[in-house]
């Protein structure tokens, strides 16, 4: 019996000894010993992160994760995409489940803080607005009272549109619904008056949707949505390695360095260009990567600009406020030095 | 439990009883203690890992959030909501909404159920294979896939509000519901309701004496007609009394939507009729074999006593074939109860839906989960314990 009881104990203590917490390895050496970084993109909207007729991943968001794919392993193609919905994407990272998130988020306080998170940029500047039919004959948001809308749940939409609506003394009714194209759908079967989301949004379920002739987005810009790449909280490296990912290519969109132009950059004199390139400096060794990063990522990925070209200008979406800071926008990179 | 296995130095307290491993009673208890050990220990590792991990990512905990605005819109309130109400109420509503789906599908299912239990015993050859094509279909496609169907119907058959369907005064079809006339509160309506009441359990008083002074006399008195009396005589002398207190607050279009009256959203309508369709499937199998269950015999004997048909199903059948129902019945409802969480994917706003809005907004996955299945766990546990009772009641009582 004595014997026995010292055995329980023993295994107990063992067993204790072991139930350490996981993942207290660093992000950056779990993705680089997995060979595949795992992103978070969207279920499917068009010019951010949606599979194309072939099954290939393409948008703004899903060219983050291969760029950051491509800076650690150079091969932009290392991605398993997981696609989130909308209220999945937080618990997925916050899990472990995937390794960053490229989903059109908005960069918020609370998000920032009390879900565990760390914004480590902003892709695209965006905006909530609203889509309706032209047929209501509806000029601007202040006119929607009493409009029934659609909203998907678990974003900061949600809750700009009953702001809105309560500091306008205006009332709606909410259809709530939590997958991209079902929402989309309902909206397009007369279920609402109004789908209201990030103007990007909207102009890519427009474009994508039936007749994008009959349908109008409003004027009325009714919020701020800087969306970004988000990784979690307390993981510096990692954060260091998808940000300065996301920098160089704002950097090489500002010194005209593109994915066709690169390899003759390699025998450019310049002493910012050579850094850019790996060519002198170490800027690969402090972010704990090899020295062709970033000339991987505009080799494979291309600039800000090529990005946003491939994707989102198909969409009828000005660069406007995304443009570069010396052409008039808001994108600014740090220097690389 | 004289041997208990204390701490050793005790004498043991009958001098025949040694610590031993090969005396049963010892083994047991160190079988039960050791399992309870093992299964306090995985609780507590679980416990504590999710607490340390909480911790190192600094992802706030704790059941605070629930008094902080929740700022959520939800569609359909059955009490006064806002999205400046806190989280718990945006809560309460969800869990509202759940009961309301579950309650209404679970009595419609029954009666459903029922019916179509006993067409498929039915001699006419037309009723008997419909209910048998119904019951076949319904049962074998998946439900979330029967919701989304209905969900589809019922959007994209109506017209918009504008062009909306309108049969009869007051009541307006459109994609967005059934909007009807509801009646405007009067004071007086709490009595009506309360005489109602009161005609119930006087109705049901009256069937006992009724019974025993048939037992004791063999004489009959016509209990069905003075309940329907009692039942609802009793509240229409109360609305007559009070001068008749009936004002409509009827629908009319203005602007987008339409406003006054009661709305039945596509949402509710689509939960509702798959829910009712799919279990009422299953619940006309159980009622089936129940039926079956009771031999022929049963009948024949009955019948050959001079017992009226009405009176044998009544009264011999359904007393024995209940008892086979309903143990069944208890776990469809549960399952009813249960499957209404996949109101998430037509956007139905029931517990699971604001819950996990909720979890969402405020980044507290453990806690929102906890009060889901604390919240599930509370209805089903009611559920079984009332049909338990009901079953208890019905049961053959063994002498």
């Amino acid at each position: 019996m004595k014997k026995i009881a010292l055995m329980a104990a023993g295994a107990a203590l063992t067993f204790a000894a072991s139930a350490t917490p996981g993942l207290a390895q660093s992000t950056l050496e779990a993705v680089k010993s997995r060979g595949a970084l795992a992103c978070g993109v969207n279920t499917g909207l068009a010019g951010f992160g949606a599979p194309d007729s072939q099954g290939v991943w393409k948008g703004l968001d899903v060219d983050m994760c291969r760029a950051v794919a491509a800076a650690m392993f150079g091969d932009a193609n290392k991605v398993r995409y997981v696609p989130l919905t909308a209220q999945q994407r937080f618990t997925a990272l916050q899990s472990g489940e995937v390794d960053m998130l490229a989903r059109n988020t908005t960069w918020t306080l609370q998000r920032d803080t009390a879900l565990g998170l760390d914004f480590v940029g902003v892709n695209f500047y965006d905006g909530q607005g609203f889509m309706v039919p032209k047929k209501l004959g509806v000029k601007s948001a202040k006119e929607l009272n009493g409009a029934t809308v659609c909203v998907q749940p678990g974003t900061t939409t949600e809750l700009n549109l009953t702001d809105y609506f309560r500091a306008n003394k205006m009332t709606f009714k909410p259809v709530v619904i939590e997958k991209l194209e079902e929402v989309t759908a309902a909206y397009y079967s007369g279920r609402c008056d109004v789908y209201t989301t990030d103007r990007s949004g909207l102009a890519s379920t427009r474009a994508t949707g039936p007749n994008p002739n009959d349908h109008v987005v409003l004027p009325d810009v009714i919020s701020k949505e800087p969306l970004g790449p988000a990784v979690r909280h307390g993981d510096n490296r990692w954060a260091d390695v998808v940000r300065w990912t996301f920098n160089s290519m704002l950097e090489a969109e500002e010194m005209g360095i593109t994915s066709k132009n690169i390899d003759q950059m390699l025998n450019d004199t310049n002493p910012a260009i050579q850094r850019f390139v790996g060519k002198t400096g170490d800027f690969g060794k402090m972010l704990g990567l090899d020295e062709k990063w970033s000339y991987n990522v505009i080799k494979q990925v291309g600039n800000y600009s090529e990005s946003y070209d491939r994707n989102l200008s198909p969409l009828g979406l000005e660069r406007g406020i995304n443009a570069l800071w010396k052409d008039g926008g808001v994108m600014y990179s740090p220097p690389m030095r | 439990m004289a041997s208990r296995p204390a701490a050793g130095k005790r004498p043991p307290a009958s001098p025949g009883v040694r610590l031993s491993l090969r005396d049963p009673t010892v083994r047991a208890l160190l079988y039960q203690v050791l399992a309870i050990a093992g299964v306090a220990l995985v609780a507590w590792y679980l416990i504590s890992n999710t607490i340390q991990n909480l911790e190192t990512r600094k992802i706030a905990s704790g059941f605070g959030f629930l008094d902080r605005e929740a700022g959520l819109p939800v569609g359909e309130a059955m009490i006064a909501y806002s999205p400046a109400d806190s989280y718990l109420r945006a809560l309460i509503v969800g869990v509202l909404n759940t009961l309301r789906v579950a309650v209404v599908g679970i009595v419609l299912a029954t009666i459903l159920g029922a019916l179509i239990g006993i067409a498929r015993l039915s001699k006419n050859w037309l009723l008997a294979r419909a209910a048998t094509i119904y019951v076949e279909v319904a049962r074998n496609l998946p439900l979330l896939l029967q919701l989304i169907f209905w969900w589809t119907v019922f959007r994209d058959i109506f017209p918009g509000p504008r062009e909306a369907y309108h049969p009869i005064a007051g009541v307006f079809m459109s994609n967005r519901g059934l909007q009807f006339p509801s009646l405007i509160d009067d004071p007086a309506h709490v009595y009506i309701v309360a005489a109602f009441l009161v005609g119930i359990v006087v109705a049901f008083f009256l069937r006992k004496w009724a019974q025993r002074r048939q037992d004791a006399t063999g004489q009959q008195f016509p209990v069905l007609w003075s309940a329907v009396a009692l039942v609802f005589g009793l509240p229409a002398l109360v609305f007559l009394a009070a001068g008749a207190p009936f004002r409509l607050d009827v629908p009319s279009l203005q602007g987008f939507n339409f406003v006054g009256g009661s709305n039945l959203t596509p949402e509710f309508a689509a939960l509702l009729v798959g829910l009712t369709l799919y279990t009422g499937a299953f619940i006309a199998e159980i009622v089936r074999s129940g039926i079956l269950a009771v031999s022929y015999g049963q009948t024949e004997a009955a019948l050959a006593l001079g017992m009226r048909r009405g009176f044998v199903l009544r009264l011999i059948i359904l007393p024995q074939a209940l008892r086979v129902i309903v143990p069944p019945l208890t776990s469809q409802y549960l399952n009813l109860t249960k499957n209404s969480s996949l109101a998430v994917a037509i956007g139905y706003p029931d517990l699971v839906n604001i819950a996990n809005t909720t979890i969402n907004q405020t980044g507290q996955a453990v806690e929102g989960i906890a009060i889901i299945m604390a919240v599930y766990l509370t209805v089903s546990l009611s559920i079984s314990a009332f049909m338990n009772w009901y079953n208890r009641k019905i049961a053959l009582v063994e002498r």
